[in-house]
């Protein structure tokens, strides 16, 4: 459906400073996918985004949409594009001096639509969303939920086939974000939309998306399945982006009483297992126990859903030796989940429990 | 006061009224296009001519650097021209409706220039034309802005009709000079300063409460 190939962006240049956004950047994204795209700020997202829609023209490059290079495409022919393309933005961009209907019926009024026909597609658009209440409001009576659900309508009131998100939930609270990503997924589904999500936020790749790009000084690091890149980030962006949503499962306190390196004697080791794929339900702890002779005690565990699949993780610390503790990691291994070694614990410094 | 002073200070408020409506109504309809012109054709905006706004900038700046009464008198044979005769309340219009121009024009762009950028980006990404962007977007939400500023304009346009007097408008101000201050009747002079109070303060809360109408961004 989306095509990008080689993609590089340079701002500025002739005698100035010149900043090389995008480095050369190749997508592809399939029809009917929520593709999400990954970084911190200032790693080229946002323009990315734009050449989408040929809001940023590219330097060097192919963008090619539904079989079309929209390079190729004349003013024209480039507002019909657009008008087939819709986009949500993180501060909303609503209309203040129009009504909640007016800003969703705002992309008809563009294309000319008449005016029975406008009502005919705005009404059902607004109970999509849930603001059927909320028509003759404006946006300045709405909270940035609901701001952002008018976003979405007016977004989806032409009819498009693709949808661009641009941190479509960084200005939202935590319940609204949940919110506002379920009624994406399910419109996504509901009118079979191709999905282009910018985000810096993890959790939003996580709950939202199928596959996943991560963005980093312009240049794609790594991509792939949401799952898989979740499970087993390869690049150290990514492993550092997806910290910030795992690593809270050690809890700092538990974090300073435990000592990188091998145990020596007399120190019990603490073993990281990671939950994933169809033995990720196995009732693996009491398994433990009864394989290496030993007790195992729960540090800290976090149970995830990823596309509907368990990822969990869980700190124990072994009650025993080295030896041990390495028999528990083969038995783990050898269920097809993976376990190592990520340092150890004085025995007298960890609370009970 | 006379019922004659009265008369008086009715035709004068009248002359006024008549000059000031004109004018503002002449200076928006050629200010207006020049406003938005200036505040869409800078390096990277929607229409992107550099060299024109940096030349129209010059000449708006050129023309509100003139102190009116000057302006008035350099541009004589200029209301000559249109008018048919530089004399008169009706010839007074012209160059009122000269310094409203410029002045509008600024106004217009500065509400124009207020309006979040975002806004454009949306409207381009819904494949809107420029001059959709700025009938459907730009003007829309820069309204509240642009009352107030012409409120202000309406005002401004008051103390220059006070001026054109001395080119030969009536009005209130005309009024004052010749009766007030040249004849010596310190009452028609007050009546004057009360009459322009009283209109000054109606006027600029009748914008006021238009554009706070207008404004649907605070409730």
């Amino acid at each position: 459906m989306i095509r990008l190939e080689g993609l590089e962006k340079v701002y500025g240049g002739k005698g100035g400073a010149s900043h090389h956004a995008l480095k050369g950047v190749d997508l592809s994204i399939g029809k009917g996918e929520i593709f999400g795209i990954i970084g911190r700020s200032g790693a080229g997202k946002s323009t990315l985004i734009r050449t989408i829609n040929r809001l940023e023209e590219v330097t060097r490059g192919r963008v090619v949409v539904d079989g079309v290079d929209i390079a190729s495409l004349s003013t024209a022919e480039l507002t019909a594009f657009r008008r087939r393309v819709g986009m949500v933005f993180q501060h909303f961009n609503l209309l203040s001096s129009r009504t909640v209907f007016g800003n969703v019926a705002l992309p008809l009024e563009l294309a000319h639509v008449p005016k029975a026909e406008i009502e005919r597609r705005v009404t059902p658009m607004l109970e999509l969303v849930g603001l059927s209440d909320k028509r003759d409001r404006y946006p300045a009576e709405l909270s940035g939920g609901q701001k952002q659900r008018v976003g979405i309508a007016r977004a989806l009131v032409a009819e498009p086939k693709v949808l661009l998100c641009d941190e479509v939930t960084s200005a939202l609270d935590p319940e609204t974000t949940q919110q506002i990503l379920d009624l994406l997924r399910d419109l996504s589904h509901r009118l079979g939309l191709t999905m282009v999500v910018i985000t810096h936020e993890m959790s939003v790749v996580r709950d939202l998306c199928d596959r996943v790009a991560v963005i980093d000084d312009g240049l794609i690091v790594e991509q792939g399945n949401v799952f898989d890149v979740f499970v087993a980030p390869q690049h150290e962006t990514t492993q550092a982006l997806i910290a910030g949503e795992i690593e809270a499962a050690l809890p700092k306190s538990l974090r300073r009483i435990i000592n990188n390196g091998a145990p020596k004697d007399g120190e019990n080791p603490v073993v990281k297992i990671v939950f994933t794929g169809p033995n990720a339900y196995d009732p693996i702890i009491s398994q433990l126990s009864r394989v290496a002779g030993i007790d195992f005690n729960i540090l800290a565990g976090q149970v995830d859903y990823i596309q509907n699949r368990p990822f969990g993780i869980l700190f124990v610390e072994a009650k025993g030796g080295l030896a041990e503790a390495e028999k528990a990691i083969a038995f783990v291994q050898s269920r097809n989940l993976k376990a190592e070694i990520i340092g150890h614990v004085d025995p007298d410094s960890v609370p009970l429990g | 006061m006379s019922i004659q002073i009265l008369s008086l200070l009715a035709d004068a408020a009248v002359e006024t009224g008549y000059m000031v409506l004109v004018a503002l109504s002449l200076g928006t309809l050629f200010g207006a296009p020049v406003g938005v012109l200036l505040a869409t054709s800078g390096r990277g905006e929607l229409f992107a001519m550099p060299v024109f706004n940096r030349v129209v900038g010059a000449v708006v700046n050129a023309t509100r650097s003139i102190p009116f009464i000057i302006l008035a008198v350099a541009i004589i044979p200029f209301t000559r021209l249109v008018a048919g005769t530089s004399i008169g309340t009706s010839a007074a219009i012209v160059p009122l409706t000269v310094a409203a121009t410029p002045f509008i024009a600024r106004i217009i762009e500065g509400a124009i220039r207020g309006v979040d950028s975002g806004l454009i980006e949306a409207a381009q990404a819904m494949g809107a034309k420029p001059l959709q962007i700025v009938f459907k977007v730009l003007l829309p939400e820069a309204l509240p802005a642009i009352v107030l500023g012409l409120t202000l304009t309406t005002v401004l346009l008051i103390g220059y009709s006070a001026m054109v007097g001395a080119v030969g408008g009536g009005g209130l101000g005309d009024l004052g000079i010749r009766y007030g201050y040249q004849r010596f009747r310190p009452d028609v002079m007050a009546a004057v300063v009360v009459t322009l109070i009283v209109v000054v303060q109606v006027i600029q809360s009748l914008g006021d409460r238009l554009a706070r109408k207008l404004n649907k961004r605070i409730r």
